[in-house]
């Protein structure tokens, strides 16, 4: 069994009073997609967070190619040049076009004019008309693909979904999950939470479900979706499967 | 070809214009017939609006005027760059940078807190006073610093409430693209934040417009003082309203142009 990518172990998190996550232990190896899913609140978004730094971890450890970035006080920068974040709600800059949001960080962080890079990922994920436009000139498929394409544009090995799909009309969700599809097929490790059963049965190597801030079981996507074995789990997939 | 809505609709529309034309219409044939039934009307027309007066006066004043221009425009860029470091000082967190956040804070509460004429009058005289030699003792310089001090300090307060309207998710986002913090703040928020009080800061500039007259109580011989030069020579106040009129012709311009702006940038972006 190769290294693995990310690894986390016993990794906690409150806000406040109230503790998100509770001793959570994951594993992804490299090439591997992993698909978090549970009810609202039971943590997905917070673990994910937790994965790239962008929340603290209040104990436990999270390990990137062997390397326990969780230490307080470890910089974070070339971390976050490695694993790419992609948010439900875009979260572009509405003051730049499609093409200077995607070319901020390699120009100020890597030192690097990439235009012709990132004209060839417009292109790729069929956004080539629209690369000068701002993002209140796009759809919201569209926003959320320039999303993706900013994240790849710094040349990421490990991908975070937090539910990108959940705030789209639902006409314009295959579009982006197709790109999801075409990322799976580069080989890209992938990390998503989803509300898209479907999508996650159809392309995920393992499935967690999260509840209460635990991940209370994981499995391959046949065995989750097919026969769960805890109560919680058949309950929550009874309830979204309807 | 109009619809039955758009017929419908036009026709309300011609009878609001037609209304408020009329009340407009109303209201100042009341103010022409009453304001001269008025017992001192006729006395206060020739000392406030003497047409030859008004004539005479005019190119000086235009000409005063220029001073306030010349005032205002170097004082614009000071304001910015002083407001924008001080805001930028508040909102410092590094332990480091301490001193900085406590100095803006008393800095925004000082000159905030100290009426702007007050504040003309005791930089524009007490600096002078501390006996320094020309052209340091210049009311041009001391006044510009005393505007500069009060304006910067509204200034900041205005952009550091920008700053802090753009949502989280933003920097969120700049972070994790593994922008520093710097080019967090000089490419995602400032660009956004300054945006967005635009029109907050263009009413600043207009309140600073008209405020630069007060200078005039320290020496400089511009549009109030020229005006209140003429009235003691003509024994007339014609003049002050001739200055109304002037900073009435830059104001309101100035005012609705930021409007535009405002909208254009809007429309460009939707």
């Amino acid at each position: 069994m190769p290294e693995p990518r990310l690894a986390l172990r016993g990794v906690t998190k409150s806000f406040g009073d109230v503790q998100v996550l509770h001793g959570i232990d994951l594993s992804v190896a490299p090439g591997e997609m992993v698909c978090l899913i549970g009810a609202s609140g039971s943590g997905k978004s917070t673990l994910l967070r937790c994965m790239n730094g962008l929340e603290p971890v209040d104990d436990g450890e999270v390990r990137l190619d062997g390397v326990d970035i969780a230490e307080p006080g470890f910089d974070l920068g070339p971390v976050r040049q490695q694993i790419g974040i992609v948010f439900q709600s875009f979260n572009l800059f509405p003051h730049m076009t499609a093409y200077d949001n995607v070319a901020l960080a390699p120009r100020r962080v890597l030192g690097e004019d990439a235009r012709v890079r990132i004209e060839e990922l417009f292109t790729r994920f069929g956004l080539a008309t629209h690369i000068s436009k701002y993002p209140d000139q796009l759809s919201g498929g569209q926003q959320q693909r320039v999303a993706v394409i900013r994240a790849l544009a710094m040349r990421p090995h490990t991908m975070l979904f937090d539910e990108i799909t959940s705030a789209l009309d639902p006409e314009l969700v295959g579009e982006v999950l197709d790109v999801l599809r075409q990322l799976r097929d580069d080989g890209m490790t992938m990390v998503l939470a989803t509300h898209e059963m479907g999508f996650a049965r159809e392309l995920a190597d393992r499935i967690c479900f999260m509840d209460k801030g635990v991940i209370a079981e994981e499995g391959s996507p046949d065995v989750i979706f097919s026969s769960p074995t805890r109560k919680r789990t058949k309950q929550f997939l009874a309830s979204v499967l309807r | 070809m109009s619809t039955r809505r758009a017929a419908y609709e036009a026709r309300q529309r011609r009878r609001a214009n037609l209304l408020a034309g009329a009340s407009t219409l109303v209201v100042l044939g009341l103010l022409v017939l009453l304001v001269p039934l008025a017992p001192g009307w006729a006395a206060v027309k020739s000392s406030f609006f003497d047409g030859e007066i008004f004539a005479r006066t005019f190119p000086d004043l235009a000409r005063a005027f220029l001073i306030n221009i010349a005032i205002f425009a170097w004082s614009v860029p000071l304001i910015m760059v002083l407001g924008l470091a001080i805001a930028l000082a508040r909102g410092a967190r590094a332990p480091v940078l301490f001193p900085m956040r406590i100095f803006g804070a008393i800095y925004v509460d000082l000159f905030r807190g100290i009426p702007v004429v007050l504040l003309v009058y005791l930089v524009g005289f007490g600096i002078p006073g501390l006996g320094l030699p020309r052209p340091w003792n210049s009311p041009y310089i001391w006044g510009t610093v005393a505007l500069v001090l009060t304006y910067s300090a509204y200034v900041a307060e205005v952009l550091r409430s920008g700053i802090e309207s753009i949502h989280a998710s933003q920097r969120n986002a700049a972070i994790c693209l593994g922008l520093s913090e710097r080019d967090t703040m000089r490419y995602v928020i400032l660009p956004q934040a300054i945006r967005r009080v635009v029109p907050a800061n263009m009413n600043m500039l207009v309140a600073l417009q008209k405020d630069v007259a007060l200078l005039s109580f320290i020496g400089p011989v511009e549009i109030l003082r020229q005006a209140g030069i003429f009235k003691s020579l003509l024994a007339n106040f014609t003049p002050y309203v001739v200055a109304a009129v002037i900073f009435l012709c830059v104001t309101v311009p100035a005012t609705r142009y930021a409007d535009y702006l405002m909208n254009r940038d809007r429309d460009a972006r939707t």
